[in-house]
């Protein structure tokens, strides 16, 4: 079997989801299941005009590279793709998108799962908030729950 | 000289993104080298406060403070990690 290379981006600008999907699947009739996750920003029911996502350049792509190829060997994935938008992002717009193929359906969610968990605790990406009315607002705090997520993996 | 680099609140604080620092011998890891520049001056302190909650990479590979900074090219300095 030829070694399966995720498909990385860090990027400004938006994606597109079907297209992305179109990508790992073209010419394929060995892939029996795709699981697609995309993570939006929030508006905070109104109080939030934005978020901007700061991102360690160089480091950001290396290590959702790493973990990429991590969720490949272990769920023996045949396609993975993981894009992460940096810059100002407004509700509703995407954020990150994870897509994991496999023959069976078990190991696209898992893979994808997988891969969402660990990008949240170790790949340097940040997110401040924009508050609508204009009053300041800070960094978005780390959350216990997603250590937990990742731990559960070990 | 090394090179340091600076994200998020970390980066605020400081206040640059990045900077070529000489380092004293006596800085041996990770842990040392918050110690230090906690000493540069107010605006370093108040980002290094709790160094405990700072993360940190060598050349754009995540380390524990325990790791030695020998050979390292670059050091980034940020607060836990909150994307996807």
């Amino acid at each position: 079997m030829q070694p399966i290379t995720p498909t990385i981006r860090v990027e400004a600008d938006d994606f597109d989801l079907q297209a992305e999907i179109d990508a790992l699947t073209a010419g394929r009739t060995d892939i029996g299941a795709v699981v697609s996750f995309s993570g939006l920003c929030r508006g905070e029911k109104g109080t939030l005009s934005a978020l901007e996502l700061e991102h360690y350049p160089g480091m950001a792509e290396a290590e959702m590279t790493r973990i990429a190829e991590l969720a490949i060997e272990r769920f023996s994935l045949m396609g993975l793709t993981a894009i992460h938008r940096f810059g100002k992002i407004e509700p509703g717009e995407n954020i990150v998108l994870v897509i994991a193929c496999s023959p069976h359906r078990q190991a696209a969610f898992d893979g994808a799962n997988f891969v969402m968990d660990f990008l949240k605790t170790s790949a340097p990406f940040w997110k401040k908030e924009h508050a609508a009315d204009g009053s300041p607002r800070d960094w978005v705090s780390a959350k216990d729950a997603d250590d937990k997520a990742q731990e559960k993996w070990l | 000289m090394t090179k340091l680099v600076y994200f998020a609140w970390v980066r605020e604080r400081i206040g640059k993104p990045d900077e070529d620092l000489d380092l004293p011998a006596s800085v041996v890891t990770v842990g040392d080298l918050l110690t230090h520049l906690a000493t540069l001056g107010e605006e370093y302190e108040n980002a290094l406060q709790y160094p405990d909650v700072i993360r940190v990479a060598i050349n754009q590979e995540h380390v524990e403070h325990d790791e030695p900074i020998a050979g390292a090219r670059e050091i980034g300095l940020f607060p836990p990690m909150t994307g996807g």
